[in-house]
């Protein structure tokens, strides 16, 4: 789009108000702007965000990575990666760090998914 | 676990610190600004703005004039070293840290924005260093050193972006990384990342860098190198920091460790500081309380390093008008190629210099409160509110991006059509996000968004990692280290490369810009001749010189026809063998004690001055001033004669007052005067026989010893001469005479 510089009129409304007023209206509208972006930040999750969890549950860059991809395979990347390592844990009595690396090699998927909730997040 | 300390007095060895990585921790998290101390008594000067000094540095090149001190600027100083080769680049830090940077920025390799997931291991970079855990930890230990033997925190610093940054902010934060740029329009709209991964993913990213008291570095700057005319962007840049800024304030980030990146948009010759002073005065007004993270112009950067280093100084002369908490750092080569060592050291010289300079300036100048600063001032606000009613009346952010709105060069509400537009579900890792299931958990600490914990058991306000024992941010013995991945793409096998070259203990030694053994050298030239003939003639100068891989890097005309400056990089094919190097002795010098003994015993009367046409005086004064240190507190009688003495005029007062000794300072040096006039007071006091009788001494900034001797004088002396050396050497010469 091309468009002349209008300021003169376009600022009307504007023109009256103090620095102070306009100081308020200025972060108002980044408020705005920003509120609608953090709500998807809540309720999404991303492949990325999924295996910073996993390295912070104890996991080398590369298990991560595997652990994601298969969750993304079976569809339960919704649930978190590490929800799933999590449950999958509890299931079987086994630490953390060990039932990620049996995951990795495929074992203990089998049924896994049973156990997750369908319901979709408002 | 490696027990090896940096000696102040001994190289840096990189073979060390890449040793025991796999146990390293760090030694602490989050950011450290430099401790202000108002009224700062140094020499016989008070600082009005000056920090902490130093344990350990290297100061300006005229410091000794002013009994050594190395005052340092309140803002922390950025420098960013990233070569490609991070083994080489930490005897860069040293360096650096030793100028005045605490705040070192590692640029990523090229490509890395889009490399989904973390790279490990030590590959080589191009325009950047890979980050990665091994290349952190090898870097954040090396700081850890280097900052107790200068006596300040050092902060490291990079990036949190493209598709892997949450991986990315917990691996920094897990390393002891005190800063990151983090923005996710970066992302969006420079390296075409899809624009609702990248907000949705910097959440996450910010949340883990606020756990970590990370300071935030934003990514607006990049809008003024892009735009073709940078200064009409300025309302958008208010916009881009607003947007990062209270995006990251609702992340949790604390305002004082969110900091806009500035940079005064406009150069010379435009009026720059004209046009950028109201911006940077409307910028902090209305971002009051965020900090200024003020970054130098590079949009307009040519090949001369003069012309940079003026643009940064008139940009850090805004800084000093109106505040910086970070200034930042720009090498003046810049425009050439990946930064070199020496330039880096320059830019953080060029920083401290300026600043250190301007100390005190507001205690003594205002801005004024009225004027065309600050309509401009208001002008600008008032247009960056226009431009964020229209996005949100065009449906706000994403509806705003893909219509273009960014980096359009018109000065808004003027429009170009020349913005950068991305579509929602176009870009790298569009397609990627996943919505959260009703039970989504994930059981860490520093989490962005819906987590649901309660379902096993935990209150709203418990750590979620609780369910597991804690994560590697509570316990960093769960990280798990990976050291290398690639065999061959490693530091190891560079480093054997050139282990005759590695400090300590070299064999060899080799010209070095910015990798180990590179043999880069650079040649300044002159020809007299148009630009064109110059750059050949430079090029078939280099071959003659044996030099490899010649490439001019810099034509500056002097004039159209009648001159041309050539600076010219190439590579020189040889080493240098240290034990076959001729270094000469240190000077030997008696104490205090031996020299007043023998003046006591037998006194001793010189006469003195600067010879020639020639009025410098300083030199001299301290040779022989009792207030200096001179030669006049061993007892020596001095006659001193002034400057611009005539040659004749120093041998006959030497005849009149039956003097032992005669000192003749040489400081002008064009065409080889200074030897010239040496020679000529030998010559004269042959003549008139007295030159046995008489020792004759010269001395100037420009003279070495053996030159001198070789002129005619019994002894010669350099730059960096005291008193007590000249006195040894007239004891001695008195003493061989006998």
């Amino acid at each position: 789009m091309k468009r002349q510089d209008d300021f003169a009129s376009r600022r009307e409304h504007l023109k009256g108000l103090s620095d102070e007023a306009l100081h308020e209206r200025f972060w108002a509208l980044a408020g705005e702007l920003t509120s609608p972006l953090l709500e998807m930040g809540r309720k999404y999750t991303s492949p990325s965000i999924e295996r910073s969890v996993l390295l912070r549950m104890g996991f080398s860059s590369t298990e991560a990575k595997a652990l994601v991809d298969g969750c993304l395979e079976r569809e339960l990347l919704g649930h978190g990666a590490g929800h799933v390592v999590y449950k999958a844990s509890q299931l079987g009595g086994k630490s953390i760090r060990e039932t990620g690396l049996a995951l990795i090699e495929g074992k203990g998927w089998d049924g896994l998914a049973e156990h997750f909730s369908k319901e979709e997040l408002s | 676990m490696s027990n090896y300390r940096l000696n102040p007095d001994s190289p840096l060895d990189v073979r060390e610190v890449l040793k025991d990585l796999a146990s390293y921790r760090p030694r602490r998290r989050g950011w450290t600004w430099r401790k202000e101390v108002p009224g700062l008594k140094m020499h016989s000067f008070t600082f009005k703005d000056a920090a902490e000094p130093l344990k350990r540095s290297v100061p300006l090149p005229p410091a000794h004039h002013f009994g050594g001190i190395d005052p340092q600027p309140a803002p922390v100083i950025t420098t960013e070293i990233a070569s490609g080769r991070f083994e080489d680049d930490i005897r860069r830090m040293r360096m650096a840290a030793h100028h005045g940077a605490d705040h070192i920025m590692v640029i990523r390799t090229a490509g890395q924005s889009h490399f989904d997931g973390l790279i490990e291991g030590t590959p080589q970079g191009v325009g950047g260093v890979p980050i990665t855990r091994k290349q952190i930890r090898a870097q954040r230990k090396a700081l850890d050193m280097i900052e107790d033997e200068v006596g300040r925190p050092i902060n490291y610093h990079s990036y949190v972006s493209g598709v892997a940054g949450p991986e990315i902010a917990v691996l920094f934060a897990e390393e002891g990384v005190n800063g990151a740029h983090q923005d996710p329009q970066y992302n969006v709209l420079y390296r075409n990342i899809n624009m609702v991964r990248s907000f949705v993913d910097a959440c996450e990213s910010k949340t883990v860098m606020a756990w970590a008291g990370m300071a935030q570095i934003d990514g607006a700057h990049n809008a003024n190198a892009t735009a073709r005319e940078a200064w009409k962007v300025m309302p958008e840049l208010m916009v881009q920091h607003a947007i990062n800024a209270q995006f990251s304030a609702s992340c949790g980030m604390a305002k004082d460790l969110i900091c806009l990146s500035t940079v005064p948009p406009t150069a010379t010759p435009a009026p720059c500081v004209y046009m950028d002073l109201p911006y940077a005065v409307a910028l902090r007004e209305l971002f009051k309380g965020y900090r200024m993270r003020a970054q130098m112009n590079t949009k307009y950067i040519q090949s001369s390093t003069r012309e940079a280093t003026v643009t940064h100084v008139l940009n850090m002369f805004i800084s000093k008008l109106t505040s910086a908490d970070i200034q930042s750092t720009i090498t003046p080569d810049e425009g050439r190629n990946v930064p070199w060592h020496i330039f880096n050291i320059e830019a953080c010289d060029t920083a401290k210099q300026t600043l250190i300079g301007l100390d005190g300036l507001m205690d003594m100048v205002e801005l004024k409160k009225d004027g065309p600063l600050r309509e401009d001032a208001r002008e600008l606000k008032e247009r960056a509110i226009l431009f964020m009613e229209e996005m949100l009346e065009k449906g706000g952010y994403f509806q705003s991006v893909e219509d273009g709105f960014f980096v359009d060069s018109g000065n808004y509400p003027e429009r170009n059509g020349d913005g950068i537009a991305r579509q929602l579900a176009g870009g790298i890792g569009a397609g990627t996000l996943i919505p959260r299931k009703k039970d989504y958990l994930a059981p860490v600490t520093a989490h962005y968004g819906y987590n649901n914990v309660a379902q096993y058991g935990l209150k709203e306000g418990e750590n979620p990692a609780s369910l597991i024992g804690g994560c590697t941010l509570e316990k960093p013995e769960l990280i798990q280290y990976i050291d290398e991945l690639d065999e061959t793409d490693n530091a190891a096998t560079r480093m054997a490369e050139t282990e005759d070259l590695r400090q300590p203990g070299a064999k060899y030694v080799k010209p070095e810009m910015e990798w180990l053994g590179d043999g880069t050298v650079m040649l300044t030239l002159f020809f007299p001749v148009e630009a064109k003939v110059a750059q050949a003639a430079a090029l078939e100068a280099a071959r003659r010189m044996n030099l490899e891989e010649a490439e001019v890097i810099s034509v500056e005309v002097m004039h159209p026809v009648d001159g041309t400056r050539i600076e010219l990089k190439g590579k020189v094919p040889f080493k240098i063998a240290v034990d076959e190097l001729v270094i000469p002795p240190e000077p030997d010098v008696l104490s205090d004690d031996e020299i007043r003994a023998a003046i006591e015993k037998k006194p001793m009367k010189v006469v003195c001055g600067t010879v020639g046409e020639d009025e410098h005086s300083v030199g001299l004064r301290e040779i022989i001033d009792i207030k200096h240190g001179g030669i006049e507190k061993y007892g020596i009688q001095v006659h001193y004669l002034g400057t611009s003495v005539p040659p004749e005029k120093l041998v006959n007062a030497a005849i009149e007052l039956g003097a032992d000794a005669m000192l003749a300072s040489v400081i002008i040096s064009h065409d080889n005067i200074h030897y010239k006039n040496i020679a000529l007071v030998d010559r004269i006091a042959r003549e008139m026989g007295v030159r046995d009788k008489l020792m004759f001494l010269s001395g100037g900034t420009q003279v070495t010893p053996e030159l001198a001797r070789e002129a005619g004088a019994d002894e010669g002396f350099g730059r960096g001469s005291k008193g007590m050396h000249v006195a040894t050497a007239l004891v001695k010469l008195r003493d061989a005479k006998k």
